[in-house]
Order: structure tokens, then sequence, then C-alpha cells
């Protein structure tokens, strides 16, 4: 689960690089260094410093313990005032310095499992491949799937697996650019797990987030899931190829958006048949100038 | 199931507060749920059983105080409470509405002994 609560002690959060770059093949090995992050603290190799004679004076060894033996019953209140978010709003804070200070745009992707993150996703890494540098962090709780579709594409990406986990948090994001070192001026998209619920809580340090959602869920989808649709800039609405056999209204559906998240824009495509990417393009455009992230 | 980390957030903000203030065992945790914070309190609650064993608040009793949505109308300037985003304004109907209250997620205080 979330590195900052570790609920399911069993199954760790693992990150894989796969850089396509470094790898003639990168589906072959997909180096497995399981970064469980026991980051050994407290080193300090200082040789030295032993010989120092600690003072030890004063014989008497501070032996009054306040064993408070006499009454433990005795309660007193606390005041705190403390958001539980806050260690994780804090790490995102920090992330989206960094990719401030590195011009980059970070795109926090989300949608309901099999609306089409990832089609989207090596459809627009391709597109973009000769003017614009973009790198990958992929959140699933299983499988190296998705990091290997994205690597085929010629773009780096580290899989987050997050075992249990139903969403991703600033601090795995965190980690996961350390090995993905993205560079300056570039795009960093983060698909987060498939869940309409759970990330939205989760501000990963993003500068603009998409929820995707496709023509064969129900026009509903935003007043039953309204936290992730509130917290959205924009909403893709994919899979229009499909229109035809559906009974989508895409009226009502973004009707019923807006009621959530006056805010909103929309943009209807299908990234299978690659239809109507030239809006998405022109979006992701837009937003580079806005975040002043330096294109061709 | 994000009330789990949620609640684990809880135990580690708790747990800190309550070393400092040396202590070994939590009573209360006075907690402040905004109604439109994205916490379901059925699974909060079963969330909460779970993460504070072997805790300092493993016997801690939480207490929430549920905080009602508040939102003003940014056409007609009228405040008004709701339990969701897409609650229109009851004077003029518009959508075009700020949420200034119910998100909040905060641990109040806690009781310590």
């Amino acid at each position: 689960m979330c590195t900052t609560c570790g609920c399911d002690a069993g199954a760790s959060i693992t990150y894989h690089a796969i850089d396509p770059a470094q790898q003639a093949a990168p589906h072959e090995h997909t180096h497995d260094h399981h970064h469980e992050h026991h980051h050994e603290h407290h080193h300090h190799d200082h040789p030295h410093e032993h010989g120092h004679h600690h003072h030890h004076h004063g014989d008497h060894a501070h032996s009054h313990h306040h064993e408070h033996a006499h009454d433990h019953s005795h309660t007193h209140s606390i005041q705190l005032e403390i958001d539980v978010l806050q260690h994780n709003n804090k790490l995102a804070e920090r992330n989206r310095g960094y990719f401030e200070a590195k011009q980059i745009l970070a795109i926090n992707l989300v949608s309901s499992p099999g609306s089409g993150k990832t089609t989207l996703l090596e459809k627009t890494l391709v597109r973009l491949k000769d003017s614009m540098p973009c790198t990958v962090i992929e959140g699933d709780q299983q499988t190296m799937q998705d990091a290997n579709r994205i690597a085929a594409t010629g773009a780096k990406v580290v899989q987050i697996n997050t075992g249990k986990g139903c969403h991703l948090d600033a601090d795995m994001v965190n980690n996961a650019l350390k090995q993905l070192k993205p560079a300056d001026n570039s795009i960093v998209f983060i698909e987060n797990v498939g869940n309409l619920v759970c990330p939205a809580m989760f501000d990963l340090g993003e500068q603009t987030r998409v929820v995707i959602a496709s023509v064969t869920e129900g026009v509903d989808k935003p007043l039953k899931y309204p936290d992730m649709f509130h917290s959205a800039q924009l909403c893709i609405i994919n899979k229009t190829d499909l229109l035809p056999y559906v009974p989508f209204d895409v009226a009502a559906f973004k009707a019923n958006a807006l009621k959530v998240n006056h805010h909103l824009q929309f943009i209807e495509l299908s990234a299978y048949k690659e239809e109507g990417l030239e809006a998405w393009q022109e979006w992701l455009h837009n937003q580079l100038h806005v975040h002043h992230v330096h294109h061709h | 199931m994000h009330e789990l980390s949620i609640v684990q957030s809880i135990v580690q903000i708790v747990t800190a507060e309550a070393t400092a203030a040396n202590s070994r065992q939590v009573d209360e945790v006075e907690l402040d749920i905004g109604t439109m914070s994205g916490v379901e309190l059925s699974a909060f609650h079963f969330a909460w059983s779970q993460a504070v064993k072997n805790t300092v608040m493993a016997d801690a009793k939480p207490i929430i105080n549920s905080i009602e949505g508040k939102a003003k109308c940014m056409m007609c300037d009228t405040t008004f409470l709701l339990d969701h985003y897409a609650t229109p304004c009851p004077n003029c109907g518009s959508h075009f509405i700020d949420i200034q209250q119910g998100k909040e997620l905060r641990v109040k205080a806690i009781s310590v002994r």
C-alpha cells in the first residue's frame, strides 16, 4: 500500500525502470532492482570520533527516571489540528518544486480500469517522439505489462507496483523520479492505478490532472465519483469510435461532469483508432506554454 | 479502500505526538472529517479496527466531528449547505459554486495518559 502507511506488511512496493535507450531489448531483462528502500540510514563511519572520551563525568547517573507509577490514570488532552494528508501534501509540493525547477510538465492520468489510459499514452508517445522528450511513471498493483507497452514506444518508464495499494502517492512518485531522471523541458506522464475513488485524494505534485472516461461507461460516472471529476482539469472521453454501438449520451455526460466541476474541459477521441488526437496534442502544447516548458 | 491509508496516516501522526508527550496510551482521537472529504465512514471504522492494533492507539476511541459541506454561489452569492459537488444553488439553480467547507480531514486533538 502507500508508503506513508505500509498497510500490507507482506507485499512491498517495487520499482522497475526500463530505459529503451540503454537496452537493445527492453522485454528481455527488466532489471529487477527491487529497490526496497532500506536506506541504511545512520551509517556514520566516523572512525576517529570514537577516541574522543565522551566526558562521562558526574558519577550520579541521573537516575531520576520519573516512573510515574503513582498515577497512570489521569489523562490530558493535546490540541493538534494536523491535516491527515499533510505528509503526502508536503512531499507532493517537493515533487512540484522539482518539476517547476526542471521545467517539466507532469500530468497525472486517472480513470477507472479499462478506460484506455495506456493505449492513449502509447499513441501520444509515438506522436510526440520527435518533438518532445517524454518519460512515464506507471502505477499498477501487479505486473510489468503496461511498462513494457510504454517501453516499446521508446520512452523511458518506471513501473511502480503498489502491491495491494489502490493509488499512487507522492512518496512513490518521488522514489520513481529518482530512477526516471527526466530531462529538463520534458513531459512526465504519471499513469495512476485504475481506480476512480482512491487516487482523487492524493496529490502527486502534478501540474495537471486528466481524468479519462470511455463511452462504454455510464453517463452518471461524474456524479457517482465526484471527487475524481472535481479534482481534474481535463476530461478525455475515449473510445468515441464505439458511439454508434453504445447508448452513451455525450452531452448528458458532459452536463453531469460540469455539475461537479464547472472548470472541466473536454476532449473526445478514440485512442485506439487515433481519431481526435490532434485536439489532445493541442491541449498538451497549450499546457507546455502555461507551465513554461520549452519545446520545439 | 484509501481509508486504510488515511487511518495509517492518523496512526503515524498520533504516535509521533503521543511519543513526544511521553504517553504510552491514547484514549481518544478527535477528528474533523468533512462530509465531502472523500472518506467513507464505514470503511474508515473497519480500517481503524485493523490499523490501530499494536500501536499506542490500540484502545483509542475515535471521536468524529462531522463537518457539513458549505458552498457559496458565484452567481448570486447565496451560501448554502450541500453534501455533493453536483448540488445546485437553491436560490438560482447555478452550478457555479465555490466549496467553502466540508473537505476537512484533520486530527484535531488527542487525549493521552
